[in-house]
């Protein structure tokens, strides 16, 4: 198996966490889950740095972003697969 | 690797602890006494000086964490003999007599009515008496899960809970059930994983003594003081920066530190230590860092393993911090602070396990003495942590 891009920790989730430096836009990205190292294809749709996250699907505001099969906040900008998910487009629901 | 057989070589103090380093402390009880304290560490070789902030004018529990974390510190089984000075005699005594109950040598000096000069004189004839004996003392042959290990990570980013957390968290898995004594808390950073914390107690009134504690942390720290949702304090901008977005996000991958199947069987005051035998111990801590090692090393911790992903450069004076990184790129700009590089996990070429066998080998040669990154640079970050304003 060669080095993933992304890696994405459970089948649940709708995000993934880029893992190289200095990923490129359009990027057809290999992803791995690493709950059962299964494989799929994916394309970035920025340049998006390592340890940052990358939209699996669409989203629209209020929808629920999951990672670890767990929920880690809430849209507050509408965001497309393949897009940067970070501060500007999800937010805590605690605090 | 058969664990159960691992040895390392530590110094076994009076009360059957195993210490990993062999220091001689020379303690102030209070700030007015950290210049006292400076002055005999500068003159007399073999000694460190432990100054910090506080010790004046506390009260209720914020003065009782103050000695459990000054006596704590002193009674570690790092630091072979101790020596306290404070500003008066019977809190100064206080701490002596704390220490003491381990067996250790220790004695006490105060400043009212003597001055500086002549109690740094009379304090380093018994340190440099200290000095010469811990330099005599042997390593003797022990198990390694006789070590205490405790653990908290910082500067964390995405890959701390792809890689070097779960490493931390396979050590336990993997220790635990031997014998070891393992620590984690960071009280407010389990916001968003406290289902999950809670549901990994050993008993259901564990699960509610933590939440409990952490439920009074959220309404009596965060609620309290809250000026916004914290964004760039909890997260820090170094996570941000590292890709973590939100709290519940930080949270999760915190949690990986304790693994897949230990659970933890008591929760600990700040520095607090255990008392029910081996086992993990939540302890309820702030999630700064220097703060949180002073707490674990307090309560009788002697190694530490920090995963980090953006580089957080730690130490701690009596305890050796060893540092864990998953970030390829921190490993590449920050290389002199890595002690276990489990970036290979994020490229697939490392596994989980093996990284928890890697760190298992650092704990075992950081025992023997190895100088990790932090010792090596320097670091000696001890920090007291207050609960409310002094009277």
């Amino acid at each position: 198996m060669g080095a993933p891009h992304l890696l994405v920790h459970d089948r649940r989730d709708n995000v993934g966490v880029v893992v190289v430096e200095g990923l490129k836009a359009g990027t057809d990205m290999l992803c791995v889950v690493t709950e059962d190292n299964s494989e799929f294809r994916a394309t970035v749709k920025q340049d998006v740095q390592i340890g940052h996250k990358v939209a699996l699907r669409d989203f629209a505001v209020g929808d629920t972003v999951i990672k670890y099969g767990e929920d880690i906040g809430k849209v507050v900008q509408p965001i497309e697969k393949g897009a940067h998910v970070h501060t500007h487009n999800l937010k805590t629901k605690r605090w | 690797m058969n664990y159960a057989d691992l040895k390392i070589w530590g110094y076994r103090r009076e009360n059957g602890r195993v210490g990993v380093r062999n220091h001689v402390a020379i303690l102030p009880l209070d700030d007015i006494s950290n210049a006292a304290c400076e002055a005999v560490a500068a003159h007399i070789q073999g000694t460190i000086a432990l100054p910090h902030s506080y010790g004046r004018l506390q009260f209720g529990a914020d003065l009782d964490l103050h000695f459990r974390t000054i006596i704590g510190t002193g009674a570690n089984p790092n630091v072979a003999a101790c020596v306290v000075i404070g500003i008066e005699e019977g809190w100064t005594q206080k701490v002596v007599d704390g220490i003491a109950a381990t067996g250790k040598p220790v004695a006490g000096f105060w400043i009212e009515g003597n001055g500086d000069i002549a109690t740094v004189a009379a304090a380093s004839r018994k340190a440099k008496e200290f000095s010469q004996w811990a330099s005599e003392l042997v390593r003797t042959e022990c198990p390694l899960s006789e070590v205490w290990v405790a653990a908290k990570c910082g500067e964390s980013d995405t890959t701390t809970g792809l890689a070097s957390c779960p490493t931390v968290g396979n050590m336990y898995d993997k220790m635990v059930e031997l014998g070891l004594y393992g620590c984690f808390g960071e009280t407010s950073e389990l916001t968003g994983a406290e289902h999950l914390a809670a549901a990994r107690a050993a008993s259901p009134e564990v699960a509610a003594k933590f939440m409990k504690t952490w439920q009074s942390y959220q309404d009596d720290v965060i609620e309290a003081h809250k000026t916004s949702d914290l964004s760039d304090s909890q997260p820090t901008k170094g996570n941000i920066a590292g890709g973590l977005t939100t709290i519940e996000e930080k949270a999760l991958g915190n949690l990986e530190k304790i693994g897949k199947k230990t659970s933890y069987i008591d929760v600990l005051e700040p520095a607090e230590a255990p008392a029910k035998g081996p086992g993990l111990y939540f302890m309820d801590t702030s999630s700064a860092a220097a703060e949180c090692c002073t707490l674990q090393a307090a309560a009788g911790y002697v190694v530490h393993c920090f995963p980090t992903g953006q580089g957080n450069v730690i130490g701690n004076p009596i305890m050796p911090v060893i540092k864990i990184t998953g970030n390829p790129r921190t490993v590449r700009l920050m290389s002199e602070h890595v002690d276990v590089d489990v970036s290979g996990i994020v490229r697939r070429d490392m596994t989980i396990d093996q990284a928890g066998d890697a760190l298992i080998d650092m704990i075992a040669r950081t025992s023997n003495g190895r100088l990790t990154a932090a010792e090596a640079l320097g670091h000696k970050e001890f920090v007291m942590t207050k609960l409310y304003r002094s009277a």
